[in-house]
């Protein structure tokens, strides 16, 4: 019983990490069909500001022992990534909408630009950032089964951005207008929907929520100037398989690969476990070309 | 809007083509800027004054992070070399290139230092990976290779020196260590699990582990793997909860250390209940993670920048005066910087820098040099490993490894596993 606790939570867990790390993504993709290979990078700036965040907190207030600091990560976080989505959405990736090939080849160029430029800032070695105390305490909730505070908040972290998300699309008139833009873009521009501003903005907001996903991740795994690379193929696939430009596609994806990968680890190896779920991808993708939630439109050219 | 399903089909086509890259641990920043050639002379080798030799190091990718302290190193005793008078006469001019952790790359960066830039020597290789893709290059070329990382033995190839320990220098003491200290948690013996990067060393060396377990007589409770630069250990942790292990044997390489060592705290472990006994993390990995992940677990190397000898607290402040106070040692920065003394002694021994006359006094036994972890020796004969001392240590708060237990004398190499009778019982080495 407390085994299958156990995986349940580490699934969810990595379900959550997904989820915020796909978030973006789902959103930018779905819009304007923009593949962007940078999306990762935001990821890293992310984590990298938290970095700068907690340096500069610690020189300034060096007594403090206040763990307030971390909430400025967040917000830094997601408006550094926001404003770094927002120039390379002005100079570079409005050129490419509708030219889906061309941009998934430019934006893993800018990966790379972005990778060599952290590199070269805060050199090839990783960082360490100490997440705050109040998350190093765990739940125990049986013998062995102890729930992880900063597992347990980047879960919650996944489902306040997901509200937020959904708020910001269905209840606010910008969010309509973003989704008349994305269910047919000449009709919605024909009747006054600013799609050019549109486009900034989802593209800034995107970005910013990986920014978010970056600063989270920093309490698992490391910061390094390539992290960006170990979450952009999970996170295409989550897009993917839940269905391009729906939030409950999203959560539905980043579940079904968050908890089946550690089930399939579980049973035989992380290295197969990989191979699997990749092979369950491509089965969901048999039967269902668009995603398990698709969008309806009814735009010509879809 | 275009075509959904295309786009979905580009995307992953995408995705999946990261993932190779990702697979083999490729980065592929490794643009003509990064791989940055540094060179001081364009003539070939040991013309004129200068004699030219080569880095190949990963500057880029997964294993970037441990690799770039040992190109430091490398060109720090270069630097030294050259102040007090060059080998032979000759300044030492170097070729750097980036193996952008790809064991292809590495091969390939192998043949172009050898037979383009036509270089006395090479410095470098991290993983068994690119060492193993890079030993057919310098063996056809007729080059030489110092290679500066504990490995997992069983190979001494005539154009490859390795500085560093192989499993009886590191893997079998580190065994010794636990079977005397480790007191298994439920009575009996020690139950251990195996967890390493999913490639050569950390599946070789685990093969030897379970080679001497009759011999030994702990138990091993479970063997996982890990793709290079994974970052969810959470199931294997639950694996290893559930297995009852007393100690992990850790053999993973690069980032995917930091995130075990996190994962490992975060599950609420600790090292009084699952010690951690590393082999390939050292205190630059540390610094990366942050010390509060690793404090009290154990690691075996052959030095620790903390080992109090004159000679290693000043390699550790030139080290950190020349790039920065906050900077960490360790003994594959040790080792690469070693390679270079043992290179210049032995091509001074020679009065050459033929590769043949060179290894010929290698393998004589009389090339040794004053380094930070005392005085190295290359063992005489054709295994081509130096003679180590063992050291078992304790992380501390600050990231730094202390000494707890460490052998008399230093330890013969034996790669091929022929002084252990289990050894040969299992198969190995023959």
């Amino acid at each position: 019983m407390d085994l299958i606790l156990m995986q349940l939570f580490n699934g969810l867990s990595v379900s959550s990490i997904l989820l915020l790390a796909a978030l973006g993504l789902a959103i930018t993709f779905g819009l304007m069909g923009i593949i962007n290979m940078a999306h990762g990078e935001f990821i890293m700036i992310g984590a990298y500001t938290a970095y700068v965040v907690q340096n500069v907190w610690k020189s300034v207030f060096p007594e403090s022992s206040s763990d307030i600091y971390f909430l400025l990560e967040m917000i830094a976080a997601f408006f550094v990534t926001a404003i770094v989505g927002l120039i390379l959405e002005r100079l570079i990736i409005r050129h490419l909408y509708g030219r889906a090939l061309d941009s998934l080849l430019v934006t893993w160029g800018i990966s790379l630009v972005l990778q060599q430029a952290v590199r070269s800032i805060f050199g090839p070695a990783n960082v360490s950032v100490s997440a705050p105390a109040f998350l190093d305490k765990n739940i125990q909730v049986t013998g062995m089964f102890a729930m992880s505070g900063k597992r347990l908040f980047i879960l919650a972290l996944a489902v306040v951005c997901c509200t937020l998300i959904a708020l910001m699309m269905y209840k606010t008139k910008q969010g309509r207008n973003i989704r008349a833009a994305m269910q047919n873009r000449d009709m919605a521009a024909s009747l006054g929907v600013n799609t050019a501003k549109c486009d900034m903005i989802t593209f800034a907001v995107g970005s910013g929520f990986a920014g978010i996903a970056g600063c989270a991740i920093t309490f698992l795994g490391p910061i390094g100037p390539t992290i960006g690379q170990s979450y952009i193929v999970d996170a295409f696939m989550t897009v993917v398989v839940g269905g391009v430009g729906k939030i409950i596609g999203c959560i539905t994806g980043a579940t079904i690969i968050g908890v089946g990968g550690p089930t399939f680890e579980f049973f035989t190896s992380a290295s197969l476990g990989k191979v699997m779920i990749f092979i369950v991808v491509i089965i969901i993708l048999q039967f269902k070309p668009k995603g398990i939630f698709s969008m309806h439109s009814r735009a010509l050219d879809d | 809007m275009k075509n959904l399903r295309s786009l979905s089909l580009v995307a992953l086509t995408a995705a999946v083509l990261t993932m190779s890259a990702c697979g083999s641990g490729a980065d592929t920043s490794s643009s003509p800027a990064a791989a940055g050639e540094q060179t001081s002379a364009s003539e070939p080798a040991e013309t004129g004054d200068t004699v030219k030799v080569g880095i190949l190091h990963s500057q880029s990718g997964t294993m970037a992070m441990a690799e770039k302290p040992m190109i430091e190193a490398v060109q720090m005793a270069i630097d030294e070399i050259n102040a007090s008078g060059g080998v032979l006469g000759k300044q030492i001019s170097y070729v750097s290139e980036d193996g952008a952790s790809d064991a292809a790359i590495f091969a390939e960066k192998a043949t172009k230092l050898l037979t383009k830039d036509n270089v006395a020597t090479i410095f470098g290789c991290w993983t068994s990976a690119s060492r193993k893709a890079v030993l057919p290059v310098v063996e056809g070329n007729n080059g030489l290779l110092w290679y500066p990382v504990q490995y997992e033995g069983l190979e001494s190839s005539h154009n490859i020196m390795y500085t560093a320990p192989c499993p009886n220098q590191q893997a079998i003491p580190a065994l010794d260590y636990i079977m005397e200290n480790i007191k298994p948690k439920s009575g009996g013996t020690v139950k251990i699990f195996l967890f390493g990067s999913d490639y050569v060393y950390p599946r070789t060396t685990n093969t030897i582990i379970k080679a001497m377990q009759p011999d030994y007589g702990f138990e091993i409770v479970g063997e996982e793997y890990i793709p290079l630069g994974y970052t969810d250990c959470s199931t294997v942790i639950t694996k290893i909860q559930q297995s009852g292990a007393d100690i992990i044997v850790n053999t993973i390489n690069g980032d995917s250390n930091v995130s075990f060592f996190k994962q490992y705290r975060d599950a609420g472990l600790k090292p009084e209940d699952i010690q951690v006994m590393s082999f390939s993390a050292y205190e630059e990995d540390i610094r990366g993670m942050g010390p509060e992940y690793s404090d009290g677990t154990l690691f075996a190397w052959n030095y620790f920048q903390s080992i109090d000898t004159p000679e290693s607290k000043e390699f550790t402040d030139k080290f950190q005066t020349l790039y920065g106070s906050d900077k960490v040692t360790g003994d594959p920065v040790v080792n690469a910087y070693e390679g270079v003394y043992l290179w210049k002694k032995a091509v001074e021994a020679a009065n050459s820098f033929d590769v043949e006359e060179v290894i010929k006094v290698c393998e004589s036994g009389s090339v040794e040099a004053e380094t930070p972890e005392g005085v190295v020796s290359i063992a005489s004969g054709d295994t081509h490993h130096c003679l180590q001392k063992v050291f078992i240590g304790v992380a501390d708060k600050d990231g730094q490894i202390q000494s707890v237990w460490e052998t008399q004398d230093r330890v013969e190499p034996d790669p091929w596993l022929k002084s252990y009778t289990w050894a040969e019982s299992a198969g190995l080495g023959s």
